[in-house]
């Protein structure tokens, strides 16, 4: 078996393993990606709508565009990139990490390294995940499984399609089968509001009449051999109205019924997970419990902008470059979701540097306020002209923000 | 007379407000930055948006090549774009930013989102 030594092994080379790899490398450590597929940039090669890098990059461009973009950074860098390489196992050893990485050639490869970063983002929920009772033909497909199909090998699932879940997955592929000439007959949402964002429902709904069913879910699906149609519930009050469902007709259904990180390798080497978000717990540095162990992007939570995904693993290749020269942290306090907070990023945080953190909110409104207090003193304040739970929250607080506070402790967030 | 709106020039979704002071003079309202006062604008005078697809692609290593048109289109000019892409047959090697098709007439241009070498 062939060995190899590094600084930093980067698992995934989409955006999130790029900007970490980046931006460990720029600071003059030995850094390698290693990606499952044959090329870098991940998911953002079958995401071929616009809509990504307005942050970053001031412009609006593609998926595959704001890919390559990063990926021609990296290409004109210092780091080694494995591509068809799929990593299998890592794990603890002496002061640093082994990890084995598996692929057709060179075989398998043992790394030994002194970090490793987490960046092999999400996956799909699937049907199993929402229980849809009803027969098993074929047509039905993930909406990202589908996404993938048509983008990238060119093929047209169906040509009658029902898309159950309204997040953005789901949102994006209602237009791409439109365009593509399928017939998109509803998206069936069983919550009171959209999953995806704003846009996504003005420009890949309303632009083509096609209804959203909000409060509404799948009851069965119809069909032997090919799906054939959908029997669609409303709920009111969060119960189901058997006596008002009605029946649509389609070949097709696809499920976009959200996204979790791919945490089965963070698992195998032992990192706690949180169960908000299904991602590693970090701390202020985004280093799991596991020294030497990082994870960012949407392995360690479900972003909907990659430009939040760049800017955290930028950060995140920050910080393992300082645990490379030997810095940690002084003292870390924990961050907890306080009212109407479904989770925060990260777990914890510390008085001395800039923190930034990321998070959802349980509710939608106008003119929220989000209120960060500290042992019941409130050291932060912040008007939000509109929040949802489909959309992410960033803030940060500076160094001054904490000179207000002389007895550190638990954070808590919350929103009104 | 007024309109809302939601901003879909960026994914922060701004709700927009257009109010028409005259027959040609509009308000926009509720805009977090200036490019959202220029969709609001062009939303209610002549729609438009980028289109994306794909076009099928000679290559060893990829089918179905990825397109985005400059700039964005009149609404009523997608269905005829779309019928032109679907008849294009490209062959690697294609660079970022090429231009795959020209309906200069319309004044549409379609570009390669994605970079093929072979
Ligand atoms: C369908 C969809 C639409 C989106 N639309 C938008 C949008 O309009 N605007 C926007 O700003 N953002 C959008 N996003 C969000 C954003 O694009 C993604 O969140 C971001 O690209 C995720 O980057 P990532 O690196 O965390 O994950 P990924 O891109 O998924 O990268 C993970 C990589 O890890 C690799 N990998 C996994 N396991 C292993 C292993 N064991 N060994 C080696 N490699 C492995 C995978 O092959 C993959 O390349 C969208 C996301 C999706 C899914
Ligand atoms: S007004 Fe500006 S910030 Fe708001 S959605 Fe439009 S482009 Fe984005």
């Amino acid at each position: 078996m062939n060995t190899a030594e590094f600084d930093t092994l980067v698992i995934g080379g989409g955006a999130s393993g790029m900007a970490a790899a980046l931006s460990a490398a720029e600071e003059g450590w030995k850094v390698v990606i290693v990606e499952r597929e044959e090329f870098l940039g991940g998911i953002l090669h079958q995401c071929i709508h616009n809509g990504f890098g307005l942050h970053y990059f001031k412009e609006e461009l593609t998926g595959p565009e704001y890919a390559e973009r990063f990926s021609d950074m990296v290409e004109s860098s210092k780091i080694t990139v494995y591509l068809n390489m799929t990593i299998m196992d890592i794990m603890k050893e002496g002061d640093g990490l082994t990890v084995y990485g598996l692929s057709m050639d060179p075989g398998m490869v043992r790394f030994k390294v002194r970090a490793v970063v987490f960046a092999n983002g999400c996956r799909e929920r699937n049907r199993g995940n929402i229980g849809i009772p009803g027969t098993r033909p074929s047509g039905v497909f993930t909406a990202g499984l589908a996404q993938r199909l048509v983008n990238l090998e060119g093929f047209v699932p169906g040509k009658e399609c029902v898309i159950v879940g309204s997040g953005d997955i789901g949102l994006i592929m209602a237009r791409r089968m439109s365009w593509i000439g399928a017939n998109v007959k509803a998206v069936v949402e069983i919550q009171p509001n959209p999953a995806g964002l704003t846009r996504n429902i003005v420009q890949c709904l309303n632009d083509f009449d096609i209804p959203l069913y909000l409060s509404h879910v799948v009851g069965k699906i119809k069909g032997k051999e090919r799906v054939e149609g959908v029997e669609v519930i409303p709920l009111e009050n969060g119960i189901q109205q058997p006596e008002k469902m009605f029946s649509l007709e389609c070949d097709t259904l696809l499920l976009a019924v959200g996204l979790v990180p791919d945490n089965e390798l963070a698992r195998k080497i032992g990192v706690e997970l949180n169960q908000e978000t299904g991602g590693p717990v970090v701390d202020s540095r985004l280093m799991t419990a596991i020294e030497g162990v990082f994870a960012c992007g949407n392995l360690l939570h479900v972003h909907d902008l990659v430009d939040f995904v760049t800017e955290e693993s930028s950060r995140c290749g920050k910080f393992v470059s300082e645990f490379l020269i030997g810095k940690r942290p002084e003292k870390q306090y924990r961050t907890n979701p306080g009212k109407n907070v479904k989770y925060i990023v990260p777990n914890y945080y510390e008085g001395a540097r800039e923190n930034v953190f990321y998070m959802r909110t349980l509710i939608v409104k106008n003119n929220a306020i989000l209120s960060v207090k500290v042992k019941g003193t409130e050291i932060y304040r912040k008007k939000l002209r509109h929040i949802q739970p489909s959309e992410m929250i960033q803030f940060s607080l500076k160094e001054e923000d904490f000179k207000l506070i002389k007895d550190k402790g638990v954070m808590e967030v919350s929103i009104e | 007379m007024k309109k809302d709106l939601i901003c879909i020039a960026c994914p922060l979704g701004c709700r927009l407000t257009a109010r028409w002071l005259n027959e040609s003079a509009i308000e926009i309202t509720g805009n977090r930055c200036p490019r959202g006062e220029e969709y609001g604008r062009e939303e209610v005078v002549e729609p438009k948006r980028v289109v994306t697809a794909t076009v099928r692609l000679k290559s060893g290593f990829l089918k179905r090549l990825p397109v985005t048109t400059k700039r964005p289109v009149p609404k009523d000019k997608i269905a005829a774009l779309l019928n032109r892409l679907y008849t294009i047959e490209l062959s690697a090697p294609v660079i970022r930013g090429e231009v795959v098709l020209d309906m200069a007439d319309d004044g549409v241009q379609v570009l390669s989102s994605r970079t093929v070498k072979k």
